[in-house]
């Protein structure tokens, strides 16, 4: 459950334009820790744009994002995207097995993963005994849990989830749904998920960003999402 | 036969140079025929190429009479005119110019100097420019390439690229297999000139030197000789331009800013 008490992460006047098109426009929001926050609009309303400003994959035009109370900006890019982990629409998995992609965030710090480490990490995502697969046998949905035990290698404090199960069936979906509250709720982490379909926000948020046309128009409570 | 009707070297020259223009106007035909368009491309390429060889022509004409040095300014032009030529294929990579100068005046300045220090090549100006010119031209096509492959393997793989970025990869460690796979493509055709040497083709080099009076197992040799300094000289030049080039694809904040940009017509 959330500790409305802390923000851990704010953002301030945020905003990316390319050319003169503001793909995120002066968005203000603060997250507080152990909230899933879901980010909700139409296409082109900014939600991936602001996800991808989050974990720096692209610069601000101008506003900053505060995680902590610390200015983004002060942090290493490699040691921010460590703390706020990201997963893509698309898993893109790295050549190799299932332990070879849980190995790779902690491997770029020089730290080893134990087996027992990958075990529990599969375990979380509901893949028991995937690690020594290969990543060109996974389903649509296995993929997109290796890439969610990927980034939770790394221990991320906030998670950031874009469209994760956009790609999916019906069960898929909801199998990777319940992995994304389980590992949120078991790890104490933060969660910001962009998603289109307003019934799977309401199924897993606690509130809701309402975005268009890369502004934030407003934040509802999980109750309210459906009727927003 | 063309030499009985023309009594100048000079006259013949631009009629032979016609009739192989001639000919590469008739694969124009064919092309538009099969509705590849190509004929302003190919007809301004016929138009520059025989100018700018005239040019050179004369140019050397002129340097022959001049002091060695000359060749010296020869040579770097010629860098700083191929560094442009190449850096066009790959607008898309900020700083091309800059990592095709660095890399083919250190690939090709290298060995030209090394091997013109070490009397491989001779000091004369008649000997230094065009086999000077040879390894730079080599040097460029090679770095063209190497330059392109690493264009195209980033933004085919942006995706991948930027999950090892958002795993807290470096932005050198998320290229490195493109930057080798370029380093590799880039050196093809020279590795496939040294293997087919004297097999599959006889180079120009070989040819002049034989229709100037050389012994043929000095000249055969001697084209080894520059198959080899041409390969130095490319290899050293990609491993330059790969190496600062991965630095380009990213921001100072390990952002990927090398982008798919829309397919153009142009060659």
């Amino acid at each position: 459950m959330p500790d409305s008490h802390t923000p851990v992460l704010r953002t301030e006047h945020l905003t990316r334009l390319v050319g003169s098109t503001p793909l995120v426009n002066d968005v203000n929001v603060a997250v507080v820790r152990g909230e899933i926050m879901a980010i909700c609009g139409p296409s082109g309303a900014g939600k991936s744009s602001f996800l991808r400003l989050m974990n720096r994959l692209d610069e601000p035009t101008s506003g900053t994002c505060f995680l902590d109370g610390m200015d983004y900006r002060q942090l290493a890019p490699r040691e921010l995207r460590r703390r706020i982990g990201l997963v893509l629409q698309t898993p893109f998995l790295f050549p190799g097995t299932v332990a070879d992609n849980l190995r790779f965030g902690p491997s770029q710090r020089s730290e080893m993963v134990p087996d027992s480490v990958v075990a529990h990490l599969l375990l979380q995502v509901g893949l028991t005994g995937f690690a020594s697969r290969p990543v060109t046998e996974l389903s649509g949905g296995e993929a997109q849990r290796v890439s969610v035990a990927r980034t939770l290698a790394n221990s991320p404090e906030i998670l950031l989830l874009d469209e994760p199960t956009s790609a999916l069936d019906d069960t898929a979906k909801r199998t990777v749904e319940a992995v994304i509250v389980d590992v949120v709720r078991a790890n104490k982490l933060t969660c910001l998920i962009v998603t289109h379909d307003i019934s799977q926000a309401a199924r897993l948020a606690d509130r809701a960003m309402l975005m268009r046309a890369g502004r934030l128009e407003r934040i509802v409570a999980a109750q309210e999402i459906t009727h927003a | 036969m063309l030499k009985h009707l023309f009594s100048s070297h000079i006259a013949l020259g631009f009629a032979q140079a016609g009739i192989a223009a001639a000919l590469a106007l008739v694969v124009l035909f064919l092309a538009r025929r099969r509705q590849i368009h190509l004929e302003s491309e190919i007809v301004i390429a016929l138009v520059r190429g025989i100018t700018q060889i005239s040019a050179v022509g004369f140019i050397l004409l002129l340097l022959l009479k001049g002091p060695q040095w000359t060749a010296i300014i020869m040579l770097s032009v010629m860098m700083v005119v191929a560094a442009s030529i190449s850096s066009r294929r790959v607008k898309s990579i900020p700083g091309a110019y800059e990592v095709s100068l660095y890399g083919i005046v250190t690939g090709a300045g290298i060995v030209i100097t090394l091997m013109t220090l070490a009397g491989v090549i001779d000091w004369a100006i008649t000997s230094l420019i065009p086999v000077g010119s040879m390894l730079i031209a080599n040097s460029m096509n090679s770095n063209s390439l190497a330059l392109e492959r690493f264009r195209s393997e980033v933004t085919g793989n942006v995706g991948q690229i930027e999950a090892a970025l958002s795993l807290g990869a470096s932005a050198s460690n998320t290229v490195n297999p493109y930057v080798q796979n370029a380093f590799r493509a880039s050196l093809i055709p020279a590795l496939d000139n040294l293997k087919s040497l004297g097999i599959v083709w006889i180079p120009g080099l070989m040819a002049g030197m034989l229709l100037s009076g050389s012994p043929p197992i000095y000249a055969a040799i001697y084209q080894f000789v520059v198959i080899a300094m041409i390969f130095s000289a490319s290899s050293i030049t990609c491993l330059v331009s790969t190496t600062l080039v991965r630095k380009r694809a990213f921001s100072t904040n390990d952002q990927l800013v090398l982008r798919p940009v829309p397919a153009t017509r142009s060659l």
